[in-house]
């Protein structure tokens, strides 16, 4: 039998239904992996007793026949950016330590409706910028792979490092994460995992700790894309609280699984083929296309022409946008604070102390370009180029239906490899930045491994609110890889 | 134009407002608490106004339509597409670390309106905007001695901010620019106007230059809360600028305070760095997008407004501006008048409701809606007047008596007696007593002094208490002593 | 545009972080490097073209005008640092 932790979400579905486990010992198994696991430091708070009662819980309502949810008891870990009632919420940063929020985020809210159980809540880079998980207050996350016959640690991408690494690793059935320009989708691919951000609009931001407001987005991470589907339908739904929320139906993401990708138009953009791709992942990105082939879509040469201008509106925009969005840590009505002799001292020694290295930096860079004299050269601008990224993909969407790219330029690399050169760490989200900017789904699936043995993720762009489409593509991705590598294996 | 007179020759004082107006609203702008004045400190504060991690804006649809309905009762170009943006700076009174306001594309472009001035002229003035935004929280710096403490129970409530052109020439003008703007908001229920609990408070911006000269650098007041203040303030600000620049000085663009125990204004230290407030468009909200036929089914739905009311007064009842502007100023004050000069003569009325009834009001410091002297009772007591039951003099003191005990006029006439007395035989006889009494009287006005005539009146006046018909009284004394 | 030592402690103070004496030049660097590689924007050619602020296309959701909120005065200052009298502290400003 498989161990419960091997399980995928919709095998331990089935599992429970047939009763052949509990979610008691699904959650047992999960919290003795998480504890054994904590050289990964995926886990920034874990919250076994409370996972018990979720578990007991579900198996209650399930013994009585009540009606369930579609996650009941299924052991899930949420980003220490989802404010979670009663539990400590950091984002990852000092300034945050000790915070326990009143209220629930709606994603979250909506998985624990769905009857999930929380094992913890996931290590991330700071306020969820960095790309390593290199940023976090609480540590580094370790990638639970290793380049073969070399210990040394990897990095599980980032932000939403410490999810993927829980995920990959088995100590976790999914998680939540958060994607504002590749959050999701880069450490997916780092880890072996799917990684899915859906259309800007579909999850609630509400309660979730801003980075960039304009971007971020929630979604899934899991061993499988149904898991994907299957989890992104707990945590999507119009929510009357976000002014940006979609006011439309989820649909059944894990239905339209089901339907074969024959006839169906996959764009290849040219553009993407970037300086400082590795060669590994432009064969597998070739790969990729003879899958989707073989499975009898068509393949489409399109242009995003302003592919190469993605990353450094980007590097303006977000940063913009958390500069004010985290103006709010001034340690007065929440959060750690640092005393000064006056009013101003207190606010600059309490984000001095309160915010790491690369938040600061991002905080400066947003402050400058929206200072006085520089926001129509630089906010102004990026934002028009935002509209021609949006724009191209627009325009190519008339030829084909989903756009197939690799989800990074290349695997996981060492812990300090990148990390005193912004840019060259920025570099890391050029492939998943422009629909990040455009506000598509998008969804990296796990393909193949390096020539020393690391993950290689294939990444999906859909047209807006088509998860659907998307989600069919990365099917037939996964049923062609047939990946089933698993880290600490060779 | 008022011109201040300096050392140097005239100057010109020039002022524009920004006119806050909280809007009437039961919740906040973007949140679902409380708006209620007086509150417990943070009791009406939701997630949301605290600026807790993740919580996000929804923007209050009444606030909007109150916003819409302000920029009507302007004559204001309504915008049918705006933006919300964030105007970034750190207090400890704004939780989010920026306030959501409007600066490129406020929802409500320009407009005018007219001001009343007490030479009986009218003026117009010009409106730059009106947008809205969120209100900050309470600091409280007297409560603890090493502390400033935050209620944000304030934090977040609605406000229209108004701004004029710097169309106003002197602190009478901007005066009367703001009362009017409260009546304004107050017809059309936008906003109470109440300044003593904050719903209505000004930035003043003021600065002078000669007479038809290039405009001077600015000083802007800040949150001035009476309309006496802020003539004040503009007071002490224009000779203070003016004094400065006579000394050879230059005067700075700066912000400044009004204090009024010592009716000075004092620079804002604490927010005197150089402000930049990094605006940007606000990534949690959409642009405000109006119907246009929304927007129109509004505008049917505008009462007549004080501009409007008070043309309609100068013309169909021949009221003077100065009477139709103090008639107009509130609307239950214009329905009182017209009330009381429904089938009268509106001028009496008028000089009735502005002169006796505004005069006890005032002296007994009381509200129209609470005065014990309904508009019923005023007409009952011109009608009085009419048919010579009372004379002018009587009517007052009926008045005074109506004003203190809420009795209606013929009540009280009734049981006082107070009626004019217009029955000859008993003025004759009183006046045959006048002259009997007056033998040296009787001689002057012989001798052709007429002035004299008026001790007679008096006379008959005191031996009647006041209640003989003093035309009657006149005839019949002339009579007498002439025949 | 190079970021220059004057422009770190500006932005520095308009962002409220105190930035050691010592840090200035390192960050100047980081700064400039960071602002010379997203000024390779300016070969775009965006005439014409409207600022993009947000990709949700759809209109501004309105709520009505009710009181949901509020009175959860323990839960809005539970996480301050130095709360007095139901409300929250800072070192006394003057005006
Ligand atoms: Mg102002
Ligand atoms: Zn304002």
């Amino acid at each position: 039998m498989t161990a419960p932790t091997d399980f995928t979400i919709a095998e331990a579905r089935d599992a429970l239904n047939a009763g052949t486990v509990s979610a008691r010992e699904l959650t047992e198994a999960h919290i003795a992996a998480m504890e054994a696991a904590r050289e990964l430091n995926a886990f920034i708070t874990e919250t076994p007793d409370r996972a018990l009662e979720d578990a007991d819980e579900s198996d209650a309502r399930r013994a009585k026949g009540e009606a369930l949810g579609p996650l009941d008891g299924i052991p899930l870990a949420i980003k220490d950016l989802f404010c979670t009632e009663g539990v400590m919420t950091t984002a990852a940063s000092h300034i945050l330590e000790g915070f326990v929020p009143p209220y629930e985020s709606s994603v979250s809210g909506n998985l624990r409706t769905a009857g999930s159980v929380m094992l913890g809540k996931t290590n991330l880079d700071e306020f969820a910028m960095g790309s390593s998980n290199e940023t976090s207050y609480f540590g580094n996350v370790e990638n639970p792979w290793r380049r073969d016959g070399d210990n040394r640690p990897l990095v599980p991408g980032g932000s939403s490092g410490g999810a993927a690494a829980a995920v990959s690793g088995r100590l976790c059935l999914g998680a939540t994460g958060t994607d504002t320009g590749g959050s999701i989708r880069q450490p997916a691919a780092f880890c072996g995992i799917v990684g899915m951000k859906p259309t800007y609009g579909r999850c609630s931001r509400w309660g979730v700790v801003a980075f960039a407001s304009s971007l971020d987005q929630a979604g899934p991470m899991t061993r499988s894309v149904r898991d994907a589907a299957i989890l992104l339908g707990g945590m999507a739904g119009f929510d009357p609280k976000d002014s940006t929320s979609a006011d439309r139906a989820v649909p059944d993401f894990e239905a339209a699984l089901k339907v074969s990708v024959q006839g169906l138009r996959v764009g290849i953009p040219a553009e993407y083929a970037v300086d400082g791709m590795n060669s590994e992942t432009s064969t597998l990105w070739d790969q990729g296309k003879a899958w989707l082939k073989d499975a009898g879509a068509e393949l489409v040469d399109i242009s995003l022409p302003h592919t190469k201008y993605a990353l450094p509106a980007y590097y303006i925009i977000a940063p913009a946008e958390a500069s004010s969005n985290l103006a709010r840590y001034d340690g007065v009505r929440y959060g750690q604070r640092v005393e000064g002799d006056d009013l101003t001292e207190l606010y600059e020694n309490t984000r001095a102390a309160g915010f790491g290295i690369e938040v600061r930096r991002r905080i400066l860079i947003g402050t400058y370009v929206l200072s006085a004299g520089y926001y129509d050269a630089y906010y102004i601008k990026a934002q028009k180029v935002r509209a021609l990224i949006a724009r191209d993909f627009t325009q190519a969407y008339e030829k084909c239906d989903v756009i197939l790219t690799p989800t990074t330029p290349g695997p996981a690399f060492a812990a300090g490899e990148k990390s005193d050169d912004p840019i060259a760490m920025y570099l890391n989200d050029v492939l998943t930045v422009p629909a990040s900017l455009a506000g598509l789904p998008a969804i990296s699936v796990p393909a193949g491994l390096s020539g020393d043995g690391l993950p290689l993720g294939l990444h999906l762009i859909g047209k807006a609110f088509d998860e659907e489409t998307m989600f069919r593509a990365a099917q037939a991705l996964e049923d062609a890889a047939g990946f089933d590598d698993r880290p600490g294996q060779r | 134009m008022s011109l201040l007179e300096g050392r140097t020759g005239d100057w010109e004082i020039v002022i524009g407002l920004e006119v806050h107006a909280q809007v009437t609203s039961k919740s906040k702008l973007f949140s679902g608490a409380s708006t209620e004045f007086g509150a417990e400190p943070n009791s009406q504060v939701s997630l949301v106004d605290v600026a807790m991690p993740g919580m996000l804006p929804v923007i209050n649809a009444h606030a909007v339509e109150q916003a819409v309905r302000t920029g009507l009762g302007l004559n204001a170009q309504i915008n049918l597409v705006s933006i919300f943006d964030r105007k970034n700076y750190f207090y400890p009174d704004l939780p989010q670390g920026y306030q959501i306001s409007q600066f490129l594309d406020p929802v409500v472009g320009k407009g005018e309106i007219e001001i009343d001035l007490a030479d009986g002229t009218s003026r117009t003035i010009g409106i730059t905007r009106l947008h809205l935004e969120q209100d900050a929280g309470k600091s409280i710096h007297d409560q603890d001695p090493r502390k400033t403490l935050i209620d944000l129970n304030r934090s977040g409530v609605a406000l229209m901010e108004i701004v004029s052109e710097p169309d106003m020439r002197s602190a009478e003008e901007a005066g009367a620019y703001v009362t009017k703007i409260r009546s304004i908001v107050r017809y059309l229920g936008t906003c109470d106007g109440n300044m003593q609990e904050g719903s209505m408070r000004a930035d003043v911006n003021v600065s002078v230059r000669k007479p038809g000269g290039e405009l001077g650098t600015r000083s802007e007041v800040k949150n001035v809360n009476s309309i006496r203040f802020i003539r004040e303030a503009i007071e002490y600000e224009a000779r203070r600028q003016i004094e400065i620049i006579e000394d050879g000085g230059t005067v700075d663009q700066e912000t400044r305070l009004f204090d009024p125990d010592r009716g000075e204004t004092r620079s804002m230290r604490s927010k005197e760095e150089s402000h930049d407030y990094r605006y940007f468009p606000d990534p949690d909200l959409l642009p405000l997008e109006l119907e246009q036929s929304w927007v129109d089914a509004i505008r049917e739905s505008l009462p007549e407004l004080p501009d409007q009311k008070k043309h309609r007064f100068i013309s169909d009842y021949g009221l003077s501006v100065d009477d139709a502007a103090q008639l107009i100023a509130e609307r239950e004050t214009a329905a009182y008048f017209e009330a009381v000069a429904e089938g009268r003569d509106p001028k009496i009325a008028a000089n009735w409701v502005t002169g006796e009834l505004f005069g006890a009001l005032n002296r007994t410091d009381t509200d129209l809606s609470a005065s014990s002297v309904s508009a019923d009772m005023l007409g009952n007591l011109v009608d009085l007047i009419a048919d010579g039951t009372l004379s002018n003099r009587l009517a007052k003191e009926v008045f005074e008596i109506m004003f203190d005990s809420g009795d209606d006029p013929e009540k009280i006439v009734e049981e006082k007696g107070m009626k004019q007395v217009t029955d000859t035989g008993a003025i004759e006889a009183a006046v045959d007593d006048a002259i009997a009494a007056g033998a040296a009287q009787v001689e002057q006005y012989k001798g052709g002094n007429e002035k004299v005539l008026g001790w007679f009146v008096g006379q008959v006046m005191k031996s009647t208490q006041g209640k003989a018909n003093p035309q009657v009284v006149n005839e019949i004394l002339r009579k007498k002593l002439d025949g | 545009m190079a970021v220059d030592r004057d422009t770190v402690i500006r932005v520095a103070r308009l962002a409220r972080i105190k930035v050691p004496e010592g840090d200035l030049d390192t960050l100047a660097g980081e700064l400039s490097n960071i602002i010379g590689w997203v000024e390779q924007l300016e070969e775009v050619d965006t005439d014409g073209i409207d600022p993009m602020a947000s990709v949700a296309d759809m209109k501004l959701r309105w709520r009505a005008d009710e009181v949901t909120d509020g009175g959860i005065r323990d839960k809005v200052t539970s996480n301050a640092s130095d709360p007095r009298d139901g409300m929250f502290s800072v070192p006394k400003v003057i005006e």
